[in-house]
């Protein structure tokens, strides 16, 4: 039984707190500088255009307007920086023609925003109109360019046999398939399915306040970024600045998702327009100017395929996809697909045939949204299989337990050729089936049925992975290379003992709500004994931080938070170094407890952090010839990404008259390892699966055939409310790891990853007997009823 | 435009434009920066304020309106040092994350609490649903809510629902 504690795996309410609930956390927004002025963009009507003109004349005159800019004002700036430079790079401001809806074509600065929105809505943008790609199968066949003269609009093809050419030698596992194809023993079982684009929505808008003084040549910026140093590095790269010369902060983040896991125009255009004028600009998103001025995620159409026999023996998988890019290659837009296809057998032991192409829409563009690929990929995966097991009569747990990886095949090699460390899945799933009652669960169901209610269980097993290692993986694009930060997905951590006795830990992650201020304290108090109230941890600001990579995938505790368990380590062997002069002592016998240290077996003879440090800091007072002071910094490159996975369980009602589903019961039990504050865990697997949910059953981006988005605001763009969710049901399994030292593996995307399958698993599940196969996402209403009509015939 | 209000106790005035929005005039003129912005259309509710004991999404209501009015933000609904009930059961009960959301979200609770400080949980998850957060899922809101409304009636709130269990190296 975990205790309410302070140390490693013990509950403590978070730091990050009592400033959030008062009003008192500060975001971007909240940050007002003397002098500061206002951007407004001036954004395309029409998804693919040529400019002919662009008068701002009518809105320089107008009173409190400070500029108009153009892309001929910043051609040299530009374009983006992408980390894989496939396509067509998104320019700063259009120029000359326009490629989705939304794109910015101008910014005005103004005294304040009230001014500069006026100002904007007087500029005359002269277009016209050209034929546009929006619909991804139809864009694919490259009868209308994305962009005119291109060669064509599919990007890259990522193959499963082939996905790092000249680095990785893997089996073609297509013949196996084929051949097993050809079986008069087996059924073959196929859906094409979609899954839908959609919109992040961190509930706080991006923002951006830039104040770029050439007179120090710094540049100060503020933006809520989940990649401090990136961004940092992008805008001294693109201003010719050294990465010391920007000093950026992230104060806090109204929530992240990936949709601040990327270098956006706004970020390099008011530093631009702050140095011109001299005085700091200032940009805040509307919401529904997100829609067009941040990344949206997912956009999947394709065909899973299961060969396997009657039994339940899967002979292959294959999937076939498109995905849907947008208008631009971002940060790392074409490499999203990758991620998903690290995990696109999941926990299965199955042949793979995966192929995806990566296709530009006249859209805006997509990237990493909270699991990046790897929901898309376990969602067709989890999705195939339950139509499988459903077609040969077998149960969908018995379906997957026959074909999961095996305990004791770990270390297990998947056929794209990375290795999984460890793994044990029919525990996890057995743990789940237990806890619910499954067999209980099913005659419950059939009871129902005799009722005239249709109940469905849906089940989903999911592998994420976490903290992309190893290091090599950077020379793929997984790193920040173009943004001139030359780094791998290595983290960072810095710990101090202050002068005082209290400890510092400077971290390089850029959390959006994941509570490293109190995980962070709790690792460093645990190894040095410094009370934790006592040790304080910030980041985001890149004066004062170490180099680090940011928060996204699922990364910080498994690999910064790994490198701040070192960085601590370190200091508490120079530490007993030091107590040893102290106590006469040997070091090798001192122990850190309790807000000091002591010598094993006389827990007496101590002396506290307080005097510890001033010997520190003192150094006549230390051993003979030590370096004064008492901090370190570590770096952590781990050998391998963790594989955390889990088992999720949903029970459902649908009312066939009106298609309204409701969630009666969802378990969860996920395998993140250990777990440094259980609360925080709970917390991050909710908020996982609330996505998942809200993917399953409301959200949407929706784009008409002229490329105008229909579900910009979040009046069409439903995202789940509480009374939409049932409290959710939470197990654990913990199957070590031994890739970081803290054997942590990652929750951050785990609960989106395994949900969305599962409520869809369910519905059909419920709508079985009816004769309903498959309803593609989101299962609203309308949809669900149109599905049991048409299965009704 | 001269507005004049009361807001958290204390009397205050300002020149609006009359398009001016009361959260704007709330965050750039008083500089009362706990009440966020998080849309323009009242959908997400990070906005929510108190005017006259009321709960109303400051970003769809002009400054203007407001004149003579008595608002409670964020900044005004500790009493003191001591936290309202709804904001220690949203630190008890881990009801926060990236913190965005929760000014509005914590108003909108103590509302819905002063109308009825018993609340079921599917009363719980009506009341609040005009509030929207994307990182808890709601779970922990609701359980500092219910909190909150125990602590209210002078009850021990139950107790917290983490998954506790030490599953053990398998």
């Amino acid at each position: 039984m975990t205790t309410t504690t302070s140390a490693m795996g013990g509950i403590v309410r978070r730091r990050e707190d009592p400033a959030l609930i008062a009003g008192k956390g500060r975001y971007v927004d909240d940050i007002k500088l003397p002098g500061e002025t206002a951007a407004v963009f001036v954004r395309s009507p029409f998804a693919h255009a040529r400019i002919n003109s662009i008068d701002t004349s009518a809105a320089e005159a107008m009173e409190g307007v400070l500029a108009v800019y153009t892309s001929d004002d910043v051609t040299e700036l530009g374009p983006l920086l992408a980390q894989v430079p496939v396509g067509v790079m998104r320019p700063l401001l259009a120029d000359g023609a326009v490629h989705h809806a939304g794109e910015a074509v101008a910014m005005v600065v103004a005294e304040n925003a009230y001014i500069a929105r006026d100002a904007a809505d007087a500029v005359d943008v002269d277009y016209d109109p050209l034929p546009v790609a929006v619909d991804l199968k139809e864009a694919a066949t490259d009868e209308v360019k994305v962009h005119e003269g291109a060669e064509s609009n599919v990007l890259v093809t990522w193959y499963s046999h082939d996905w790092w050419p000249g680095v990785m030698e893997l089996e073609d596992h297509r013949p196996a398939i084929e051949e097993a194809k050809q079986r008069d023993d087996v059924v073959v079982v196929s859906q094409e399915m979609v899954n839908q684009r959609l919109i992040p929505v961190a509930i706080e808008p991006r923002a951006v306040l830039a104040d770029y003084n050439t007179g120090y040549g710094r540049v100060n910026l503020w933006t809520s970024t989940q990649m401090p140093h990136a961004i940092a590095a992008a805008v001294a790269k693109t201003f010719g600045l050294t990465n010391h010369d920007v000093h950026l902060v992230a104060p806090e983040v109204g929530g992240g998702f990936g949709v601040k896991l990327n270098l956006y125009p706004d970020e390099i255009l008011t530093v631009f327009a702050s140095r011109e004028l001299g005085r700091p600009v200032r940009w805040t998103e509307t919401r529904r100017e997100a829609a067009y001025s941040s990344i949206q995620g997912r956009g999947w159409v394709g065909t899973a395929t299961i060969v396997g026999t009657k039994d339940g023996e899967i002979l292959g998988y294959e999937l076939d996809a498109l995905a849907d890019m947008g208008a631009y290659s971002q940060n790392f837009t074409v490499a999203i697909p990758v991620l998903g296809l690290y995990v696109a057998q999941g926990q299965y032991n199955i042949p793979l045939a995966w192929q995806v192409s990566c296709v530009q829409t006249n859209t805006q563009t997509t990237d990493a949204y909270r699991g990046a690929g790897r929901p898309e990929a376990i969602y067709y995966l989890e999705r195939i299989i339950d139509m499988y097991a459903a077609e040969i009569g077998v149960d969908p747990a018995d379906v997957r337990k026959k074909n999961f990886f095996k305990h004791d095949e770990f270390p297990a090699t998947t056929a794209i050729g990375l290795t999984m460390d460890s793994g044990n899945y029919d525990h996890n799933l057995d743990t789940l089936l237990d806890d619910v009652q499954y067999a209980d669960l099913r005659k419950m169901q059939r009871e129902a049925l005799d009722e005239g209610r249709y109940v469905g269980i849906g089940l989903s097993t999911y592998v994420e992975v976490c903290g992309f290692a190893p290091s090599v993986l950077a020379e793929f694009g997984f790193g920040w290379d173009a943004y001139g930060l030359p780094t791998s997905f290595s983290g960072s951590g810095l710990v101090r003992i202050n002068p005082d006795g209290s400890a510092s830990v400077i971290i390089g992650t850029g959390p959006s709500g994941q509570g490293h201020e109190t995980t962070w304290a709790q690792v460093v108090s645990d190894r040095l004994g410094v009370e934790f109230d006592k040790v304080r941890v910030s980041h985001g600001d890149t004066f004062e931080s170490p180099v680090g990579v940011g928060t996204f995938g699922s990364r910080s505790a498994a690999v910064d938070g790994a490198a701040t368990y070192e960085a601590a380590e370190k200091v508490r062997q120079k530490a007993a170094e030091i107590v040893a002069h102290m106590l006469e002592a040997s070091a090798e016998d001192i122990q850190f407890s309790d807000g000091g240290a002591h010598v094993a077996g006389s827990p007496g003879h101590r002396v506290t952090w307080g005097e510890i440090a001033e010997v520190a800091y003192k150094p006549h007072k230390g051993p003979e010839g030590f370096e004064a002071g008492l901090e370190a910094h570590a770096v952590f490159s781990p050998g391998n990404a963790t594989w955390p996975f889990g088992s999720h369980l949903a029970v459902v009602e649908v009312d066939p008259d009106t298609g309204d589903v409701q969630i009666l019961r969802y378990v969860a039990v996920d395998d993140c390892g250990n777990r440094i504050n259980p609360m925080i865990v709970d917390g991050q697997i909710h908020g996982g699966i609330a996505q998942g949910v809200g993917q399953a059953m409301f959200e949407e981006a929706i784009y008409d055939a002229d490329g105008n988005l229909l579900t910009g605001s979040l009046v069409d763009y439903p995202l789940p409310t509480a009374s939409d969710l049932p409290a959710f049901e939470l197990g654990w399994t913990n199957t070590p790891t031994d890739v970081n030292p803290m054997g942590v593996k990652g929750i951050g995307e785990a609960g989106t990853i395994g949900s969305a399958q599962t409520i869809v698993n369910a519905v059909v599940d419920a709508l079985r007997p009816l004769g309903v196969k498959h309803i593609d996402m989101p299962l609203r209403p309308r949809k669900v009823w149109d599905a049991i009509q048409k299965a009704r015939g | 435009m001269q507005v004049s209000m009361t807001v958290n106790g204390r009397d205050v005035s300002g020149d609006v434009e009359p398009r001016t929005l009361l959260v704007h005039f709330i965050r750039e003129n008083l500089r009362l920066t706990g009440t966020h912005v998080g849309c323009e259309t009242s959908y997400c509710g990070a906005c929510t304020i108190h005017v006259n004991g009321t709960p109303v999404k400051s970003c769809t209501m002009l400054a203007v309106q407001a004149d003579g009015a008595d608002v409670t933000t964020i900044e005004g609904l500790a009493d003191g040092q001591t936290l309202h009930p709804v904001q220690e059961g949203f630190w008890e009960r881990h009801g926060l994350q990236c913190g965005f959301c929760t000014p509005g979200m914590i108003m909108s609770a103590a509302a819905l609490l002063a109308e009825n400080d018993n609340p079921s949980e599917d009363e719980i998850r009506h009341g609040i649903e005009g509030n929207l957060c994307r990182c808890t899922g709601y779970h922990n809101i609701v359980r500092a809510v219910e909190y909150a409304g125990a602590k209210m009636r002078g009850e021990e709130p139950a107790p917290p629902d983490w998954t506790l269990d030490f599953e053990g190296v398998s």
